[in-house]
């Protein structure tokens, strides 16, 4: 199935916020919007929520803290007993070290795997650029074209009213 | 940007001193009970046939009021030099987002010349009930007191040094502040970015000197209470003690004064800044408190873990409730419930948790000095509330009378633009 797009290319970011929330506000949905680089606030105008990257984060630390306790204590307190310089064999803050790091290899190994599979990063990945310049010098606000319901004079004549330079359409074969 | 006025009524101003006399009163109702040697006092007294046997005479109340005077100038004294410090560091960052609030800790080091004169004073009375090594006999080899050890540091630990030491940081830390505050005072009337710059150059000067006075005085006034110990990390230990209370003083008095009606630009950004310096620095001093404690755990020699000794199983256990809250209150406490994002940008939150903070690290300097002095015979009792309560109200006297002295906003602070629009 085909996809339209109507793009809007902005030549300045703070026409491109000022844009973004006019159009949302006028009812119409945004599909994505590109830009050369990270643009301050971009997100709370574009209505993106915040990430729950962090929540995974602290379980998987806390999955690293336990995991680390239990094989020491499992291992060095019931399974092998040693003495190591005599100490007895639940020597809880010589495990403070082990547990440290198991814990932060666990949040940042589940993290990074975490945003790999919500993100759908992979190798194979194929992106679509709607409009090379936006990795140059313009900003692209891409809305999707529903067939019947989207009226496009009116969108062109939306985005132009609030300072795009150009209004494409383009059509990708998904 | 306008300027704000901080305006301390007599109302505020006579709870400060209503706090000093409820602090004065219960101080003497301490020192009357155990100068009875009953009361608040009969369990200290329960251990006492033990520590005499142990080599100890049973401890005066003199004694005891003079390390409680000691310990709690020493906390109040690194919260004002924290102050300082969080400017220089500021400023040395070129940091923007700090221009809104840098009038508060500029007033925090308006106790410094306060803490000094008490410290003096406390250092030339009570010297000898606070710190062993003032022993005289100790260093005479035709004494029965003889201490080869003790006698070895005599070339640091001898009277003329530590006070021309005691004397060069307080001198060199109130240059300092009152240096860096005359530059913004200026900025402030004349504007211009050359204060600015210059006020650079003198945080550069005063990090180097810090960097050094910061931990010979953290071995001068905490560490020489246990004279024959001896820690590498106790100059960090300190420091990183004062600062994380300082920062937690420093975003307790933001939220105060914004929510008194006063710095109405300081925002949830703001607040979320300050609230990541204050997590992160309990976790750095539990960093420290662990790295100087696993090690003398795991070598366990005699003269280096009897310190710890000392604050778990020793001096009757004693200290040993003491010595869990310091880690719950300064660590697990902070760390759990500063963790999100939200916390931090919630003024209950960030007030709970300094407070606990200012408590925890204030008893984190009661377990330095105590178990050392008054070993077996410490505790938290009328006299320790007392003086808390005089010191924290002499120094919120000092503070918000340093407050008053100058608009709350930087006004021609070149960042001031920077900080008012801070976004995190």
């Amino acid at each position: 199935m085909n996809k339209k797009f109507v793009l809007g290319i902005y030549d300045d970011e703070d026409v491109l916020l000022t844009a973004i929330e006019n159009v949302r506000a006028a009812g119409t949905k945004i599909y994505e919007v590109f830009t050369p680089y990270p643009i301050h606030g971009i997100d709370d105008v574009l209505g993106i929520k915040r990430s729950r990257l962090p929540i995974v984060a602290f379980m998987c630390g806390l999955f690293g803290t336990c995991f680390a306790l239990w094989m020491q204590i499992y291992m060095l307190g019931f399974d092998w007993p040693m003495i190591i310089g005599g100490k007895p064999h639940l020597a809880i803050p010589s495990f403070i070290p082990v547990t440290f790091e198991l814990t932060v290899l666990c949040a940042a190994f589940g993290m990074v795997i975490t945003f790999f599979i919500v993100t759908n990063l992979k190798p194979t990945l194929k992106v679509r650029m709607l409009d090379k310049r936006s990795t140059d010098d313009k900003f692209v606000m891409a809305i999707e074209v529903k067939e019947g319901t989207t009226d496009l004079a009116a969108l062109s004549k939306l985005l132009r009213s609030n300072g795009a330079i150009e209004v494409n359409e383009k059509e990708v074969v998904k | 940007m306008t300027e704000e006025r901080l305006i301390i009524s007599r109302k505020t101003n006579n709870k400060f001193f209503l706090m000093i006399a409820i602090g004065v009163v219960l101080l003497i109702a301490g020192i009357i009970f155990m100068a009875a040697g009953g009361g608040a006092e009969h369990h200290a007294e329960g251990g006492h046939g033990e520590a005499a046997a142990a080599g100890h005479e049973a401890v005066s109340w003199t004694k005891r009021l003079f390390i409680n005077l000691w310990f709690n100038n020493v906390y109040f004294t690194g919260i004002s030099v924290i102050g300082v410090f969080f400017i220089a560091v500021q400023y040395v960052a070129y940091a923007g987002w700090s221009a809104l609030i840098k009038r508060v800790p500029e007033a925090l080091t308006s106790y410094l010349p306060v803490g000094g004169v008490i410290m003096l004073l406390l250092f030339l009375i009570g010297r000898h009930d606070i710190f062993h090594w003032t022993h005289e006999s100790l260093y005479d080899i035709n004494s029965p007191e003889y201490d080869p050890i003790i006698a070895g540091k005599e070339g640091y630990l001898n009277f003329w040094f530590f006070i021309i030491r005691m004397v060069a940081y307080f001198a060199l830390w109130i240059l300092f502040a009152n240096w860096l505050k005359r530059n913004s005072l200026e900025e402030d009337l004349n504007g211009g970015t050359g204060y600015y710059h210059k006020s650079i150059r003198i945080s550069a000067g005063f990090l180097v000197i810090f960097g050094i006075t910061s931990s010979t005085s953290a071995w001068d006034w905490v560490l020489s209470i246990d004279t024959h110990w001896f820690s590498t990390m106790f100059g960090w230990y300190v420091f990183a003690s004062w600062w994380v209370s300082g920062l937690a003083a420093i975003t307790l008095s933001v939220i105060i004064l914004k929510q008194n009606g006063y710095l109405k630009m300081v925002n949830a950004n703001h607040l979320h800044d300050l609230g990541k310096f204050v997590f992160a620095f309990s976790i750095f001093w539990t960093y420290i408190w662990f790295s100087q404690f696993l090690l003398y755990w795991y070598a366990n020699m005699p003269e280096e873990v009897i310190y710890f000794l000392e604050r778990l199983g020793g001096n009757e256990g004693h200290y040993k409730w003491i010595f869990f809250v310091n880690l719950l209150i300064n660590f697990v406490f902070p760390f759990l419930v500063l963790m999100t994002r939200d916390a931090k940008r919630q003024m209950i939150m960030l007030k709970i948790v300094t407070i606990a903070i200012l408590i925890g690290h204030w008893l984190d300097f009661y377990l330095m000095t105590m178990p050392g002095t008054l070993h077996a015979q410490g505790g938290i009792g009328f006299m320790e509330i007392g003086t808390a309560l005089i010191f924290f109200g002499i120094f919120l006297l000092t503070f918000t009378r340093g407050l008053t002295k100058a608009s709350l906003v930087p006004v021609n602070h070149p960042f001031l633009e920077e900080s008012v629009h801070h976004h995190v």
